[in-house]
């Protein structure tokens, strides 16, 4: 027997209701089988069409254009600032300079501070005040009515500056002066330890030690979309469209810095264009739209162009690793000590000192090293800040041991893998803890090492290389097997008590199921090209018996859904997924013993097969989930059951996740020239179990890309003088479809026993583990002109030079 | 402000009297007046490609044409492709194969790819490549993109870059 609705409980409205659901397919009942298919995306067709509505795509009446004003200087004392020929400009309403923001609760926040020790950290203003400190430091926004009339008007801006001498080398900076900050005596920013007392006793224990200087030259995150606001403040209200990944935060600083009551601010992310970490930030640029649009009473936008994101958005990595890694004969690793100098720029931002440290909770990759100890010092440069950039501290550390590892099999004349499977942490050894004191959830390398040699026959391939090689083809390959930690949470290892991010780490869900049966799922998490709007669908879906077509996923935005911790970290799956799937749960749950009572049957009896919530053995006798919304409307509901059919979920982990993987990279090197071309690129990773293998392939092909770019063609440059060299897409070249190959992927599927789901993240595991990839398949080509070892970015130039250096120690000569 | 200019465009088969100063840019033309913000901007030096569009039948960067240059001409966007009842199979192909994540490249990159199989409506893979060498995608590592363009070429549809309806 089967409800109807609009018959045995409902009335008129319910059978309305129920027609409607008949016609758009929400009261279909719908087998629990979408997790884990390759479904294209619910977001495509708004993309595709162009009907999607980006920061810059959103325009409200009276709206007001806000330009900058930026520091040409790398450091400098500014001596005056004369706004009067601006001020005259036609449809200029207001220009603004530092100290006219004197309303401010306080200067940009630095919300991650590693516990017990202290750091450095000057106040930053939005507008500079007297100093600027890097090149596109801000001193002054102009607002008027036209986009182009403010430009013109912020050019008539006359500074005064008096330039000093700048600091731009990190290990120089440390001996300063100058000084980034003169008040402070020193460029130091911090120094922090994640100490090892067995270090000393692993590099007795070793036979052979390497020592290596690993750079990982400082990047830009890139978005293609530049970073843009339009703020809205009417009547004591705040309204904020932002381009970033993290409208939660940016609603609770706008408050604080802006002396508002928080429910008075709403930020809304609407379509992203990018994110990569780059816009995983409270930036200046905010505050002032928001600050302004309050001064002048109409909204305010402004909208970045790519030569102001090159020079301000904050930047990624710029790490010089001193790299000690010991070893026994027979290739058994028993210490690993990594020294970091982090070259941080001129501020604080959002988690700037924490970044480097993140890459010590991996340092010890996947290998069972008895003893791995991590110092990083902190130091300020007059450069743009670095902050998270996909990876944020982990890709870095991936390559200083995948690099190592290589060089360490070379001085010990052991195959490559053979010392890798040595060192492999056992797959029944998880739980693992690790030197580091982490505790990596699950793995299992030795497979997904074993699955990649399905897809590349080393042997072949020496052979190829060695007959390439008599023709003058320098052909190399490069592998890194790499494990990395993500889905951040739990708070109480990251939280204050712990590893002191001023934030609690859970994500929300809440999941409205409507009369007709139809869904809206609530997630705190806030995509910007991940696809959460289809794998979240998924998820839910399968726990209600619904189509995901009729559970549309709702996010970014602090006016809707519950208070949430946004989208980082590799997070959102693991954390946000969970927690909606959980409270899809506590929804099915209601929905069960709404049809026990409907069916007279027992809570327990009732499953979810097809579709259907019926009663065990007679699967007949049951109600879609439409059939459940009409009774949970209609208050037919159990006694003590309040009507309804919607729930709230917080949730937090246990733990990280560790996803995982191996990869191998195939290169030429062209000996005359340095010019390295990528010709294949095989990966193998396991992210647990797939909600959308599709979505997962996507991820991997960026990240990779993302890492192939740092490897050979990306580099932020600034010159002694603290000059920006790469201030354009001219200068700064992100790798084009041009040069790269198509890829071939495979997974293995280790699930995780963190959440219910057994997934985990896979947004920056292709950038992690890459870069080593190719920097080791670099070195592999060259090594028999002499050279063994090279620092990215493996340029044309910088190949080259390596390899004429080689030739010139083999032939006598000294280069 | 200085003294603005009457420019005729015909966009997507509609046409359009606009008094632009001369300096603006055609995309910003689009996008500001005409209200098509399908067409984006991702850089100010030509590099990114996010800015495509067809120029009497051919794929321009809009950031790199004034819209006084425009004067006389056809105009298609990403508006004038297809719409979500009836695709374009360029929009079917990306959907199809995933071949974006954050969507921002994406108009740029299907005019590209539009403007190549009118030319060339069985491209290789390298032929594909190398003709999007104009378009910067940060998200997707362009391997969904390459395979989305050949897919649709399969289907044959570098004949229907241009909208047949005139308004
Ligand atoms: S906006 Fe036109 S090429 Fe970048
Ligand atoms: S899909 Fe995001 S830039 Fe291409």
């Amino acid at each position: 027997m089967s409800v109807e609705p609009g018959g045995e409980v409902g009335g008129e409205i319910t059978k309305i209701a129920s027609e409607h659901a008949a016609q758009n397919g929400a009261d279909a009942a719908a087998p629990s089988n979408h997790v884990g298919q390759a479904m294209r995306r619910k977001e495509d067709p708004r993309l595709i069409t162009g009907r999607a509505r980006y920061v810059d795509d959103i325009t409200l009446p009276g709206t007001l254009w806000m330009a900058f004003v930026r520091s040409p200087e790398a450091n400098a004392k500014i001596v005056s600032i004369d706004t009067s020929a601006a001020q005259e400009h036609p449809g200029v309403h207001a220009v603004f300079t530092g100290p006219d923001l004197t309303d401010l609760a306080g200067p940009l926040p630095m919300a991650w501070v590693p516990p017990g020790i202290e750091v450095n950290n000057p106040e930053h203003w939005p507008l500079a005040r007297e100093h600027v400190r890097h090149v596109g430091d801000p001193v002054a926004v102009v607002l008027g009515v036209d986009r182009y009339g403010v430009v013109d008007a912020a050019e008539d801006v006359v500074v005064e500056y008096d330039a000093l001498p700048a600091v731009t080398d990190p290990e120089a900076a440390l001996e300063g002066p100058p000084y980034v900050h003169e008040q402070l005596g020193t460029n130091k920013v911090h120094e922090w330890s994640l100490p090892n007392d067995r270090l000393q006793a692993g590099f007795d224990e070793a036979e052979v030690v390497i020592e290596r200087r690993v750079v990982n030259h400082r990047t830009a995150g890139a978005p293609i979309e530049p970073r843009g606001v339009l703020a809205d403040y009417r009547a004591g209200s705040l309204t904020v469209w932002s381009s970033t990944q993290v409208p939660h935060f940016v609603r609770l600083f706008l408050a604080i810095l802006l002396g508002m009551s928080e429910e008075r601010v709403r930020v809304i992310a609407p379509e992203v264009g990018g994110g990569f970490g780059a816009k995983l930030q409270m930036t200046g640029e905010e505050v002032l739209a928001a600050w302004c649009s309050r001064k002048l009473g109409q909204p305010v936008k402004w909208i970045e162009t790519r030569s102001e994101n090159m020079a301000v958005n904050h930047q990624g990595r710029d790490q010089i690793a001193y790299c000690r890694m010991g070893a026994k004969r027979d290739g058994t690793i028993t210490a690993f000590h990594v020294k970091i100098i982090a070259d941080l720029g001129a501020y604080n931002m959002l988690l700037t000192p924490t970044i480097p440290a993140l890459g010590a909770f991996v340092m010890s990759g996947v290998y069972k090293i008895p003893a791995v100890h991590t110092d990083v010092v902190g130091v300020f440069t007059n450069k743009c800040p670095t902050d998270a950039i996909r990876g944020a501290g982990r890709p870095e550390a991936t390559h200083m041991i995948e690099v190592c590892i290589d060089q360490l099999a070379a001085e010990l004349d052991m195959d490559l893998l053979e010392l890798r499977r040595k060192n492999f942490v056992p797959s029944d050894a998880f739980p693992a803890e690790m030197a580091t004191g982490v505790i990596y959830d699950s793995g299992d390398y030795d497979k997904s090492l074993d699955k990649l040699l399905e897809h590349v026959d080393l042997d072949a391939f020496r052979r190829e290389q060695t007959e390439l090689r008599q023709q003058g083809v320098y052909r190399g390959i490069g592998f890194s097997t790499y494990t990395e930690i993500c889905g951040l949470a739990p708070t109480r290892v990251v939280g204050p008590e712990g590893f002191g991010n001023q934030a609690g780490f859970w994500e929300s869900a809440l999941v409205r199921v409507h009369n007709t049966g139809a869904v809206t799922a609530y997630t705190g998490a806030s995509p910007h090209g991940q696809g959460h709007e289809t794998a979240f669908a998924q998820i839910v879906a399968d726990k209600l018996g619904v189509d995901p077509s009729v559970v549309e996923v709702v996010h970014g935005d602090t006016g809707t859904g519950p208070e949430g911790r946004n989208t980082y970290g590799s997070r959102s799956l693991a954390v946000g997924g969970e927690s909606l799937a959980r409270c899809a749960k506590k929804v099915a749950d209601k929905a069960r013993a709404i049809v026990a009572h409907q069916l007279e049957a027992a809570p327990e009896d009732i499953e979810l097969r097809d579709g259907k919530f019926s009663v065990r053995g007679s699967p007949d006798r049951g109600m879609t989930l439409a059939e459940v919304a009409g009774a949970a409307y209609l208050n037919q509901v159990p006694e003590g059951m309040e009507p309804g059919l919607e729930e709230t979920s917080f949730w937090e982990p246990e733990n990280f996740v560790f996803p995982f993987g191996a990869h191998a990279c195939v290169v030429d090197v062209d000996a005359e020239t340095g010019k390295v071309k990528v010709v294949r690129y095989v990966a193998v990773d396991d992210c647990g179990k797939a909600i959308n293998p599709m979505l997962i392939e996507g991820q991997v092909h960026g990240g990779v890309v993302h890492a192939i770019g740092q490897a050979l063609y990306e580099r932020v440059h600034y010159d002694e003088s603290g000059q920006l060299i790469t201030g354009t897409f001219v200068d700064y070249a992100l790798p084009t479809a041009a040069e790269l190959p198509s890829f071939e992927l495979d997974r293995t599927e280790t699930p995780s026993p963190v959440n219910s789901l057994g997934v985990k993240g896979v947004g920056e595991a292709g950038t992690i583990a890459a870069s080593a990839a190719v920097t080791n398949a670099v070195i592999d080509a060259v090594r028999p002109l002499g050279v063994s070892y090279m620092n990215m970015p493996l340029t044309p130039m910088r190949v080259w030079e390596a390899i004429s250096e080689a030739q010139g120690r083999k032939e006598g000569v000294s280069a | 402000m200085s003294k603005t200019v009457p420019v005729r465009l015909e966009v997507n088969g509609v046409e359009h009297q606009l008094d632009v100063e001369p300096r603006v840019l055609l995309v910003h033309a689009l996008r500001d007046r005409l209200g098509l913000t399908g067409t984006h901007v991702g850089c100010d030096t030509s590099n990114c490609g996010a800015c495509t569009v067809h120029l009497n039948g051919r794929a321009v960067k809009s950031c790199t044409v004034l819209a006084v240059q425009a004067d006389g001409a056809a105009v298609t966007t990403i508006e004038g492709m297809g719409n979500e009842q009836q695709l374009h199979p360029l929009q079917e192909a990306f959907w199809n194969d995933h071949g974006l994540q954050c969507g921002y490249c994406t108009p740029g990159m299907i005019m590209a790819a539009a403007g190549l199989l009118a030319e060339n409506p069985n491209p290789t893979e390298s032929e594909v490549r190398h003709a999007l060498e104009g378009n910067l995608c940060r998200c997707t590592g362009y391997h969904n993109i390459v395979k989305a363009v050949l897919d649709a070429a399969a289907v044959g549809s570098g004949v229907t870059a241009q909208p047949e309806v005139k308004a």
